[in-house]
C-alpha cells in the first residue's frame, strides 16, 4: 500500500502529513507534485493544508485547476480513499468533490488553537476506529473554515450520515468559526472522500499534546 | 539616453550623507560620484546598512566561541552547532519604521526579510517569533497599529507554514507613534550543507531570482535611518509590499538550490536591494560584480538604473553559480514558477559596475561600500542623561501601601503587559510543521526536532522600563531573563541574537543608553557563555513624543537534550511543594506594580549578580534533567504573586496554591517586587532531598514556601485569598476588552 501526499505550490502541511504516514504509521508514502497526472499506484490520497496559490482569489479556487486534479477526480470516482485537510478540504469543495463552501470565519481573523471535535458517525471508512460521540482534541488553523451549505444540501448530508465531525460545545466558544450546524468535517455521498478543517496530522503523537487524530489515518488505511 | 541630474554636495546631504562622507566618496572615486553612484553610497553608508555609529560598541560583544560555527556578522544569520551534524541558523531584525507607517505590510515584510536571511543559508525555517511594542491602547492609532501588525505577521508566517511561537507584546506609552516590530526566525540545516553569501570566480554568472523589481521601498534603508515625523506619512512609498506565496516558492526553490555543489553563493535582497546584495557578496569574495541593468526583470515600465539599484522589492535573491550550470539552475526555478534571470557576471576588478544601455553608469570599489571595508565608522560622543539620577530615587515611605491586595493582584493580572495575549497568539498558526511542544504564552517556545530526542527552546525578552532606568543593568537583565526562561523549559541556553532598538544616536544621552546596554549584554553573555551570533541595530526610534525606551531585545536559543525534559509553568499535582530557587529581594523599582498601581516609572531596579544567577539556573536545569521538577516559572513582570497566579491560572481545573512566605519586607515588596535570580518550581514532597543535594552542591538557597492545593484558590500569607475564576476573568478577558477600545 502506498499513500500520495499532493503538493501544490503553497502547500505547507505536506511534510506533516508525510511524517505521520511514514514515521508514525510506517506506511509507504510519496510527495506528488501538482503537475503529475497518474495516481494509479496509490491506495489513498492526502490533500494537505497550506495556502495553495497563496489562497489568491479564494482558498482552493486556483488549485482545483492543477493538472493533478483530474487524476484526483478520477480516483474519487473509482472509490479510492481521499482526505483533504484544511486547504485540502477547501480544494475538495472548490472542485465539487464535496458539497457546500468554506467562507471566512465568523470572527474574520485567522484562528489557531486546539478545539474539541465530536465524532458524529463512526460508520465511515475514516472514523471506524472511533466510537460515535468520541471527543477528539485537534488543532485548527484557518481563516476560511466557516462551512456553509443550502438547506437542501444540509438535509442530504444529515440523511446520508455525511456529517462526520462537528465542533463540540465543550469548546470555549463552541463553534470557533461559525460553521453551519458546527460542521468540522464531511464525507461525500459514496463515503470515500473526507474533508475536514481540523488538522489530525498535528494531533497524531502524544508529544504534541494529543494523539486523538491518528485513528483517522489508521481507519482510512485499514491499520488495526 | 537617460538623463540623470548632476550631483552636488547639497544633493548628497538630501540623500542622508554628511558633508565629510561626501568628501570621502569623492576621495575614494577620485571624482565626484554621478547620480546612480550617489544613490548607491547613500544606502550602503546609511546607519541601517553600515552600522557606522554602533559597530565600535558591537565589537565589544562576545561574538565567537561556544557552539558558534560562524562568527557574528559573517553571514546572513548566526549558525550554531546542535550536534548530530545539525546546526541552527537564527536572527532577529527590526521593521519598526515601515510598521509605523504601514503596519500590515511593514510587519509582514519584516517576517519575509528575516526568513530569507535564514533560508539563504540553506536552513529550513522552523520557528517564527517576534517582539512587539506599542503605545497605550486607549489611543485608537495604537490599537490600529497593533491589530494590523499582528495580522501582517500572521498572514505572512501562516502562509509560509512556519509556526509562530509568540514572543513579547509590550505596551508602554513611550512606543506611541514609534512601535517596535522585531521579527525572529530560526532554521535548521545540515552543518556541512550551509550556503554562503559570497561571489567568486571571474566570469561566473550572477542571477536575480524570485520577484520582479518595482519601485517599492526605494530608499527604505535611508528612511530607517531618520526619526519619524509628521512628514513620515508621505514616505509610505518607502514601505515594501510583501507576497508570502511568492516567498514560500522562493524558500522551497532556494533550499533545493542550496544542495547543489555548483552553487557558489546566494544572498537575499532586503535593505538596499541589488546594491547591498551585490556589493556585500563581492566584498566577501574579494571580487567585483558587473550588472547589466537592462536585464533586470521589471514590474513597472520606465525604471532607471538609480531606481532599479535601490528598489527594495521583496522576495528576491541574488545567486552566483559556476559557469555552465545555467540550465540546472533554471530547472529548479521553472519548477516553482519563479523568475530566474542572469543580470551580471563576477569580475576580478573588485568593482561594482553597473551597465545601462551598454554604457557604464556606476563604477565603485565594492569594498568601499561595506561594513568592515570603506563604510564610515564613528566614535559617537555620549553622556549620562540627567534623568538617571532623578528617576532612581524611589522611596517606600512616599508609597502608600494598598489595603486590598486581592484587588491589586487582579488589576495587575489585567494589565496590558501581564494579561493573556491569546487575542494575538490565536491569529498565528502555532502548530504547523507538527513540531510545537510548547506554544505561545509560556516562558519560551519549544519545538521537537524530528528524528532525534532533541528540542529547541527560544525566548524573546527585554524590559524597556528597566533598561531606561539603568541601561547597563537592564541589558544584563534582558539576557539573564531570556536565559532563565529557556532554562525553565528544560533547555540549556547556547547563544543569543539581539535587536537593539534605540533613539537618535547623535544625541549623546541616547548613545550613552546604547553603549551601556551593549556593555551589559556583553557582561551577561560572557557569564552564561552564550555568544552573540548577530542581529540588528535600529536607531532613530523617535516620534513627536521623544525617544522610545531603550529596548535591546534578546532572542535566546536553548538546546534541549531530550524533549522528555520539557517543563511548563502550570502546576501538575495537588500537594506538590512550591519552592523558590534563588532569592526573592522584593525590589519595587521599575515594577509593573509601581507603574500600574502607583503610576510611577522609577528605580532603582533590583541588582543582579550574574554569577549567582548562573548558579540558580544551573540548579533549575539540573533538577529538571533529574526528572524531579513538575513545573517551573521565573519571577518576572508582576513579581511573586503574579508568578504563582499565572501557574494557577494555567493549571488543570481544581488546582490552587497556598503560600506562606515570610520576609523582612513590606507586603507589597514581597508580593509584587520584581527580582532576577528567582525561579518558582514545584516538586513532589519525596523529591525534596534530591533537590537539596543539587542546590547544596551549587550553593543556591531553596525555600519551600507553600503547596499546590485542590481548592481552586490562591492564598498568600494573610494578604491574598482569591478564587481562580476571579483571576482568570481578569487575566483572559483584559486584552480583548482593551482592543475593543
Amino acid at each position: 500500500m502506498r499513500v500520495a501526499v499532493i503538493v501544490f505550490p503553497g502547500s505547507n502541511c505536506d511534510h506533516d502529513a508525510y511524517y505521520v504516514i511514514k514515521q508514525v504509521l510506517g506506511v509507504s508514502v510519496d510527495f506528488i507534485w501538482h503537475t503529475e497526472n497518474d495516481l494509479s499506484k496509490y491506495a489513498a490520497i492526502i490533500l494537505p493544508g497550506g495556502f495553495s496559490y497563496g489562497d489568491y482569489l479564494r482558498a482552493g479556487a486556483i488549485a482545483r485547476f492543477s493538472p493533478v486534479m483530474d487524476a484526483i477526480i478520477q480516483s474519487a470516482k473509482k472509490g479510492k480513499t481521499i482526505i483533504g485537510i484544511c486547504n485540502g478540504f477547501q480544494i475538495l469543495v472548490e472542485s465539487g468533490l464535496l458539497p457546500g463552501a468554506l467562507i471566512t470565519n465568523q470572527g474574520i481573523k485567522f484562528l489557531s488553537r486546539d478545539v474539541m471535535v465530536k465524532v458524529e458517525s463512526n460508520s465511515s471508512i475514516f472514523t471506524r476506529k472511533y466510537s460515535k460521540g468520541d471527543v477528539l482534541r485537534i488543532p485548527i488553523a484557518h481563516k476560511q473554515g466557516n462551512y456553509v451549505a443550502s438547506p437542501k444540501i444540509l438535509k442530504k448530508l444529515e440523511d446520508n450520515n455525511q456529517i462526520v465531525f462537528t465542533y463540540h460545545p465543550e469548546n470555549e466558544d463552541g463553534n470557533p468559526n461559525g460553521s453551519v450546524q458546527s460542521i468540522a468535517g464531511i464525507i461525500n455521498e459514496k463515503g470515500n472522500v473526507l474533508g475536514m478543517m481540523p488538522h489530525p496530522e498535528r494531533a497524531a503523537e502524544s508529544i504534541l499534546g494529543s494523539s486523538d487524530g491518528v485513528k483517522i489515518f489508521e481507519s482510512m488505511l485499514g491499520i488495526s | 539616453m537617460i538623463k540623470y541630474p548632476a550631483v552636488t554636495q547639497d544633493m548628497a546631504i538630501e540623500h542622508g550623507l554628511t558633508k565629510s562622507e561626501f568628501e570621502e566618496i569623492v576621495n575614494i572615486l577620485g571624482r565626484t560620484p554621478n547620480y546612480v553612484e550617489l544613490g548607491i553610497y547613500s544606502v550602503m553608508w546609511s546607519e541601517h546598512c553600515s552600522y557606522k555609529s554602533s559597530i565600535k560598541w558591537l565589537k565589544t560583544l562576545p561574538r565567537s566561541g561556544g557552539k558558534l560555527l560562524v562568527d557574528a556578522g559573517e553571514e546572513n544569520a548566526g549558525l550554531v552547532d546542535i550536534g548530530d551534524g545539525k546546526a541552527v541558523a537564527f536572527k532577529i531584525e527590526s521593521h519598526n519604521h515601515p510598521s509605523a507607517i504601514e503596519p500590515y505590510q511593514g510587519a509582514a515584510t519584516g517576517v519575509g526579510g528575516i526568513m530569507r536571511d535564514i533560508f539563504t543559508m540553506g536552513a529550513r525555517p522552523i520557528i517564527s517569533m517576534n517582539s512587539l511594542r506599542f503605545g497605550g491602547l486607549s489611543n485608537p492609532r495604537n490599537r490600529f497599529l497593533l491589530e494590523h501588525v499582528v495580522e501582517g505577521i500572521a498572514d505572512y508566517s501562516n502562509c509560509l507554514g512556519i509556526p509562530t511561537l509568540g514572543g513579547e507584546v509590550v505596551i508602554e506609552e513611550s512606543y506611541s507613534g514609534n512601535p517596535l516590530v522585531n521579527a525572529f526566525g530560526l532554521g535548521i540545516v545540515n552543518a556541512k550543507q550551509t550556503a554562503s553569501a559570497v561571489a567568486k570566480g571571474n566570469g561566473n554568472p550572477v542571477f536575480l531570482v524570485g520577484a520582479k523589481t518595482g519601485r517599492d521601498g526605494i530608499h527604505g534603508a535611508t528612511f530607517a535611518s531618520v526619526e519619524l515625523s509628521e512628514e513620515s506619512e508621505s514616505r509610505r512609498s518607502n514601505v515594501q509590499v510583501g507576497d508570502p506565496f511568492l516567498e514560500k516558492l522562493l524558500l522551497e526553490a532556494t533550499l533545493e538550490l542550496c544542495k547543489k555543489d555548483w552553487l557558489i553563493g546566494v544572498q537575499d535582497m532586503g535593505a538596499a536591494g541589488i546594491t547591498c546584495s551585490s556589493s556585500e557578496m563581492s566584498a566577501k569574495g574579494q571580487c567585483g560584480i558587473t550588472i547589466d541593468i537592462n536585464k533586470v526583470p521589471l514590474r513597472e515600465p520606465n525604471m532607471n538604473a538609480y531606481e532599479i539599484m535601490l528598489s527594495e522589492s521583496q522576495e528576491r535573491m541574488l545567486v552566483v553559480i559556476e559557469k555552465m550550470f545555467d540550465d540546472e539552475l533554471k530547472t529548479i526555478f521553472d519548477k516553482w514558477d519563479l523568475n530566474c534571470t542572469q543580470i551580471g557576471v563576477v569580475n576580478d576588478t573588485g568593482m561594482l559596475e553597473v551597465i545601462e544601455n551598454g554604457k557604464t553608469i556606476a563604477s565603485i570599489p565594492a569594498e568601499s561600500l561595506v561594513l568592515g571595508g570603506g563604510a564610515p565608522q564613528y566614535d559617537m560622543p555620549f553622556s549620562e542623561p540627567k534623568y538617571i539620577i532623578e528617576k532612581n530615587q524611589l522611596s517606600l515611605e512616599r508609597l502608600p501601601e494598598p489595603d486590598d491586595y486581592n484587588k491589586v493582584l487582579t488589576t495587575i493580572l489585567a494589565s496590558p503587559n501581564v494579561c493573556s495575549k491569546h487575542w494575538v497568539y490565536q491569529q498565528y498558526d502555532t502548530t504547523v510543521r507538527s513540531n510545537t511542544i510548547l506554544g505561545p504564552g509560556s516562558d519560551s517556545g519549544v519545538i521537537r526536532l524530528k528524528g532525534s530526542k532533541k528540542g529547541i527552546s527560544v525566548s524573546i525578552d527585554c524590559n524597556g522600563k528597566q533598561v531606561y532606568l539603568n541601561p547597563r543593568l537592564g541589558g544584563e537583565m534582558a539576557v539573564a531573563e531570556a536565559a532563565r526562561n529557556v532554562v525553565c523549559s528544560g533547555a540549556e541556553p547556547i547563544a543569543i541574537t539581539n535587536c537593539l532598538n534605540f533613539g537618535n544616536p547623535n544625541d549623546p544621552e541616547i548613545f550613552w543608553q546604547f553603549k551601556e546596554a551593549v556593555l551589559g549584554i556583553g557582561n551577561a553573555c560572557r557569564t552564561f557563555n552564550t555568544p552573540v551570533t548577530g542581529g540588528n541595530v535600529s536607531f532613530y526610534n523617535e516620534s513627536t513624543i521623544g525617544a522610545v525606551y531603550p529596548s535591546p531585545v534578546i532572542g535566546m536559543v536553548g538546546l534541549m537534550e531530550d524533549v522528555s525534559n520539557l517543563t511548563t509553568m502550570e502546576f501538575k499535582h495537588s500537594d506538590d511543594f512550591i519552592i523558590v530557587l534563588g532569592a526573592i529581594n522584593g525590589k519595587l523599582g521599575g515594577s509593573e506594580y509601581l507603574s500600574e498601581i502607583h503610576n510611577k516609572i522609577e528605580g532603582p531596579v533590583s541588582p543582579l549578580n550574574l554569577e549567582f544567577e548562573m548558579r540558580v539556573q544551573e540548579v533549575c536545569l539540573e533538577a529538571i534533567k533529574k526528572g524531579i521538577v513538575n513545573s517551573a516559572h521565573d519571577i518576572s513582570n508582576g513579581g511573586l504573586a503574579v508568578c504563582i497566579a499565572e501557574s494557577v491560572i494555567h493549571s488543570p481545573a481544581g488546582l490552587g496554591a497556598k503560600i506562606d512566605c515570610a520576609r523582612r519586607l513590606r507586603n507589597d515588596e514581597l508580593l509584587f517586587g520584581e527580582c532576577p535570580s528567582a525561579i518558582i518550581i514545584t516538586i513532589p514532597e519525596i523529591k525534596l532531598i534530591d533537590l537539596i543535594m543539587i542546590s547544596k552542591d551549587l550553593d543556591v538557597p531553596t525555600q519551600t514556601i507553600g503547596r499546590v492545593t485542590q481548592d481552586n484558590k490562591l492564598r498568600i500569607n494573610d494578604h491574598i485569598n482569591i478564587h481562580r475564576e476571579v483571576m482568570e476573568d481578569a487575566y483572559f478577558k483584559a486584552f480583548s476588552k482593551m482592543m475593543e477600545g
